[in-house]
């Protein structure tokens, strides 16, 4: 296994009028190289904590996430963020940046302290910007962009990484449905053709199972099912999932498992 | 390894001028000219003012010192109140785009977070109470201004950070404004009790002045301007990352609760410095960094380094402004600062919306 989460645990702390929230219990997963994974279960869940885990941004209280076989807490931040790279729901910057500074700010952990972007990097910006369509964009401002483009430009400067791990955070949640297939066939071609290991927690049950080869289910900070998605992705799981009643079979034109929601259970 | 495949890359739309201007040279061409409008102003401000002088016999070794009196007006008299105006321009300036970056709001200032009305209230109280109190070496109302600003900044930093090792910057924000309005009101209350001759320089104070009379305030502040700079060196691509978001920054590598203190140390440190030497002067912090972010962009490797030259050329010429616009009567500069500064911050705050 190529990056796992070995029961990990994490209970966000007491804050100013807000009780601890027991986030994560016990969770083990297991994400095989040059698989998408997508991550599913309702709010609150834990599908976001799961990934700031498994990207290092949080430590777990207890339990340890590995990539590939070392530790992530041995690694250093810079050394952690040169192998995952993190695509959130939205990004808003506090200054207009250009659509190539927000690529080229992939670029961070592979530069010293005092080093500026020099030409390879660039290239690489470029080339992440080129690989989603947003070439042209390079000197528009990220704040004046639409959404799809935004969160390609996003995708693209997760790239510039040069990340071997993609961890999407609900990358379509505020997308209309054109947005949403395009970034979907997006994920799907960098996953095939740059074999890259990504995992994304998503609502769309849809895109979930027409993107996927795996699936985590998870409620109340638990595993409720993993495995390959035709198997997981039942009306039996969505049922306890979301206390759904939903009919989920394979359809013939799109030519995947589609889940078409009928009812909420009492 | 993501390797990116090359092919279908569509490199003609980029446009030319983007991969051209590089980082470096961007970040070159701006030291230059924002270097040259600091060196030029600083070298022009002190040749204008009541009497003028003329550079030639400043400079002229053949008359000596004692009887040159061009060269006294020069060094003795415009000389100390330049470089101090240079080095508050500066660490005001750069301490307005760390506070802006670090807590993601454009709109914040270096006296944002409460530092200035600790800074007045320790110079009030001096002033005030003080009589004739002496702290060997250094003047006591910067000493005291110094103090009330460390005092103020630590303040914040412990309520932000009470909930873990991370500093809340919504609660840094908050606990800034009302610490800002509670010291403010203590200030009237000391004030209140004083009398008109202590009252009119303490308003005076408090108005901003670069008038320091001399060399040794100017060094005395200067390791503490020099150790923010040093400092303000280490952050740049951090604050790049922390204005787009804590997470992203956190995901590319960056120790957020790190950089953040870095950030708001060597800020408060700038500010608490500049601020024992010439009172709080307004909108330093605010105007210059919008100015050259118009000019040079947002990033921040450009953006600080051009603010630290810009806000020292931008407050020795609002001095100069100062000095001779109702010549002979001064005006304090920090009416001149804010007479320029506020409407142009008004009016970006409209373009904004």
């Amino acid at each position: 296994m190529f990056l796992t989460a070995d029961r990990v645990s994490y209970t966000y702390k007491r804050r100013a009028g807000v009780e601890s929230v027991k986030a994560l219990c016990d969770v083990s997963v297991s994400i095989p190289r040059g698989s998408l994974t997508g991550l599913i279960g309702p709010n609150g869940c834990g599908k976001t904590t799961l990934l700031k885990l498994l990207s290092g941004v949080l430590s777990p209280d207890s339990g340890s996430v590995t990539l590939d076989g070392r530790a992530l807490a041995t690694l250093s931040k810079r050394q952690v963020a040169r192998r995952i790279a993190v695509v959130p729901q939205e990004t808003h910057p506090a200054f207009e940046y250009t659509v190539l500074e927000m690529a080229l700010m992939g670029r961070h952990p592979h530069l010293g302290p005092f080093q500026l972007e020099g030409p390879a990097d660039l290239a690489i910006a470029v080339e992440s910007l080129s690989a989603t369509g947003t070439a042209q964009l390079a000197d528009r401002s990220y704040m004046s962009l639409s959404g799809g483009e935004k969160q390609r430009v996003i995708i693209a400067s997760a790239l510039t990484q040069s990340p071997e791990v993609l961890l999407l955070d609900e990358p379509t949640a505020s997308l209309d449905l054109g947005y949403q297939l395009e970034i979907g066939a997006l994920l799907r071609r960098l996953n095939k053709e740059r074999s890259a290991t990504m995992v994304m927690a998503t609502h769309d049950l849809n895109l979930a199972a027409s993107l996927c080869d795996t699936l985590v289910l998870m409620r109340q900070g638990r595993v409720l099912a993993d495995g390959r998605t035709p198997d997981v992705l039942t009306s039996a799981t969505v049922k306890q999932l979301y206390d759904v009643e939903a009919d989920v079979r394979v359809h013939e034109l799109a030519g995947h498992l589609t889940v078409v929601p009928l009812g909420r259970l009492g | 390894m993501i390797t990116l495949d090359t092919t279908e890359t569509d490199e003609s739309h980029l446009p030319h001028r983007t991969v051209a201007m590089s980082i470096r040279g961007r970040l070159v061409s701006s030291l230059i000219g924002f270097g040259a409008i600091a060196v030029l102003t600083c070298l022009l401000a002190p040749l204008v003012g009541t009497t003028p002088i003329s550079l030639r016999r400043v400079f002229d070794p053949s008359i000596p010192f004692d009887q040159n009196v061009d060269a006294q007006i020069f060094f003795v008299a415009r000389l100390p109140r330049v470089l101090a105006g240079a080095l508050v321009g500066s660490a005001l300036a750069s301490a307005g785009v760390v506070f802006q970056a670090m807590l993601r709001n454009p709109l914040a200032t270096p006296f944002t977070l409460g530092v200035s009305a600790g800074a007045s209230l320790g110079a009030m109280l001096v002033i005030i109470f003080g009589g004739t109190l002496a702290l060997g070496p250094f003047s006591t109302v910067p000493a005291a201004s110094l103090a009330g600003a460390a005092a103020a900044a630590a303040v914040v930093y412990w309520l932000a950070t009470r909930q873990g090792r991370a500093i809340s910057t919504s609660v840094l924000l908050l606990a800034g404004v009302t610490l800002n309005s509670l010291l403010s009101a203590v200030i009237m209350f000391v004030q209140y009790l004083a009398d008109f001759a202590q009252v009119y320089r303490a308003a005076r104070w408090i108005m901003g002045d670069l008038d320091i009379g001399g060399y040794d305030t100017l060094i005395a502040s200067l390791p503490l301007v020099v150790a923010a700079f040093a400092l303000f060196a280490l952050l740049p691509s951090s604050l790049n990352l922390l204005s787009v978001g804590k997470d992203a920054a956190a995901s590319r590598g960056v120790d957020v609760p790190r950089a953040q203190r870095l950030a708001f140390f060597s800020a408060s440190l700038a500010t608490s410095a500049a601020v024992s030497l010439a009172g709080p002067i307004g909108f330093i912090g605010i105007v210059v960094p919008h100015l050259v972010r118009l000019l040079v962009g947002v990033d921040h490797r450009i953006v600080l380094p051009a603010s630290a030259l810009f806000g020292a050329a931008f407050l020795v010429a609002c001095d100069l402004l100062a000095r001779t616009a109702l010549s002979p009567v001064e005006i304090p500069v920090g009416i001149v600062t804010a007479m320029i500064g506020g409407p142009f911050f008004l009016w970006l705050l409209v373009r904004r919306s």
